[in-house]
């Protein structure tokens, strides 16, 4: 079976800064796969070049037997692929429901909507409980758990985590990874970015380490959590 | 104590006015960065619409719509042909190119129409004048102040309850993830522009009203004043451009009215030094937008 998403050659660049140079990887359906690295490895570039959010310099992406490589951000929810950006960026003056409603933007059918309301709602009770309070003034993690349910509103196949854990105090972080183990269940499929390596090595199928724009590792999660690329990786060497 | 509520009825009438405006150019600078000094051509555009629909005759009530839609056209071709090519682009380019629109329509309303002043068919109604509680209200200035009030009000809901009203301050906060939803850019920045245009359509009405006149110039000062009162209420802040536009109008007519004779002639400087004032002590105005704070993607 073709993978879901694949990856070929793929560069970003920003201006003079190479952020991503030339990188291949896959994601199949079902699974969840880690993208590890240190600050600055080009991880998040990688994520927003995927959806558009920044262009792509060279390398095509293929979706679902698409190749997506120059759409434009806004097509890619309504073809099943969205991402919860690193810092979550809820829309802090709208209210926790109308972000919701923005998730479901492209979604046209009434009982749809209504049906990933339910979804998400039971996923998080405490968006319920909050749902006309302004996203602004939610504690961290509720801001969090916000942008994963906004992220879902739009009933992706295929959804990319940027470092959701991030900032977050530990009884969170435990609550967000019980949160991916119940969506693969669920059937999404997903890509994780994460600075929490023992935690998204624990949780994920495959994982890829990168380096200065460059994959330097990769592979099942047991083989990498044995391996030194990962932990060269961290320490910045290549 | 009779002039003071007579002068307030005027600045209530005029800030109004400004608030239209200054929230037109709020609506579009909020969205996409763009302070769009072609507005005030948007007006004239309007103007010159209530101009011809007097000449050929049509009634008041349909020449208003009328005017109002040509300038929503204006507003969302103006996008299309004149922004759209430069809307990622520095906000300084994007100035240019909007003082360039502006003055494009300026030369061709002169040489299609006229360079001078041209008259502009009134109802009568709308020179009589009222007298509620002892006071003697121009009819203008009541139709001034109930459709603000209603635009306003208008405007809130379609904002707070319409889903393209909530794209729209979703856009405003974060164009790039509310791009993520779904949301068009183009659909967005379009919906901006007409929203704009129907605001300096509305205004345009309220403006010649009150002059029964208009100029290929006409739309310039307004959008001008627009432009102190949105920086005053805080730029891309849509209620900040409201606020803004009242407070203007406010110092404007109270200057006119209660400054001595012998400072008249400062009384713009000093309207301004108002301006001034308020922004050393609320320097990102009076009700900033909430996406000065927000970190891009
Ligand atoms: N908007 C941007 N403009 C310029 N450089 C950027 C931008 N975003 C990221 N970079 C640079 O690209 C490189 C990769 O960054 P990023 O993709 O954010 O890494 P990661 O998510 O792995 O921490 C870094 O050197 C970073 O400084
Ligand atoms: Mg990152």
């Amino acid at each position: 079976m073709a993978p879901l998403l694949s990856v070929q050659s793929l560069q970003v660049r920003y201006g003079p800064i190479e952020a991503v140079l030339g990188i291949d990887f896959e994601i199949k359906e079902g699974e969840i796969v880690a993208f590890l690295g240190a600050n600055g490895a080009g991880k998040s570039s990688t994520l927003n070049a995927l959806v558009g959010l920044v262009p792509v310099a060279s390398g095509t992406v293929t979706f679902n037997g698409s190749d997506i490589t120059d759409w434009p951000p806004e097509t890619l929810a309504p073809a099943g692929m969205t991402l919860s950006p690193e810092g979550r960026h809820v829309f802090g003056t709208l209210s926790v429901s109308e972000n919701l409603l923005m998730g479901a933007y492209s979604i046209k059918d009434k009982d749809a909507v209504n049906d990933a309301w339910e979804r998400v709602y039971t996923l998080f009770p405490i968006l319920h409980e909050r749902r006309d309070q302004f996203a602004g003034t939610l504690s961290g993690g509720q801001q969090q758990m916000l942008a994963v349910g906004r992220a879902l509103m739009s009933n992706p196949r295929l959804l990319l985590l940027d470092e959701p854990s991030l900032g977050l105090a530990p009884k969170i972080v435990g609550q967000i990874f019980d949160l991916i183990s119940l969506l693969r269940e669920q059937g999404v499929t997903l890509a994780l970015v994460e600075q929490n390596v023992s935690m998204a090595l624990n949780i994920a199928d495959r994982g890829y380490v990168l380096s200065s724009g460059k994959i330097v590792a990769a592979g099942s999660a047991s083989e990498l959590s044995q391996s030194d690329a990962l932990q060269s990786a961290y320490l910045g060497g290549e | 104590m009779d002039l003071f509520l007579q002068q307030t009825v005027n600045a209530f009438a005029l800030g109004g006015t400004y608030a239209l405006l200054a929230l037109g150019l709020a609506v579009v600078f909020s969205i996409m960065g763009l302070i769009n000094f072609a507005h005030g051509e948007l007006m004239t555009i309007a103007g010159y619409v209530l101009m011809y629909c007097g000449l050929a005759g049509l009634p008041f009530l349909l020449s208003v719509p009328l005017a109002i839609s040509a300038s929503m056209v204006a507003a969302v071709l103006m996008e299309r042909i004149a922004f759209r090519p430069v809307r990622n682009s520095s906000g300084a380019t994007m100035l240019v190119t909007s003082f360039a629109v502006a003055m494009i329509l300026q030369v061709l309303f002169q040489n299609l129409i006229s360079t001078r002043s041209q008259p502009v068919l009134l109802p009568q109604l709308l020179s009589d004048s009222v007298t509620i509680g002892g006071l003697v209200i121009g009819v203008n200035k009541i139709a001034a102040i109930v459709s603000t009030l209603v635009m306003l009000v208008v405007l809130d809901r379609f904002m707070k309850h319409q889903k393209t009203g909530i794209a729209m301050r979703a856009a405003a906060e974060d164009f790039g993830v509310a791009r993520l939803m779904g949301i068009r850019a183009n659909t967005v920045i379009a919906g901006a522009f007409a929203l704009s245009g129907l605001l300096a359509g509305v205004a345009a009405v309220l403006w010649v009203s009150q002059r029964a006149s208009v100029d290929p110039l006409m739309g310039f000062m307004p959008v001008l004043k627009a432009f102190i009162a949105a920086i005053l209420g805080g730029l891309g802040s849509l209620r900040g451009a409201v606020a803004g536009g009242f407070l203007l109008g406010f110092i404007e007519i109270y200057l006119a009215a209660f400054l001595p004779h012998e400072f008249q002639e400062f009384r713009e400087p000093i309207g301004l030094g108002i301006v001034v004032l308020v922004l050393l002590f609320r320097p990102n105005g009076l009700i900033p937008s909430a996406a000065l704070k927000a970190i891009k993607v």
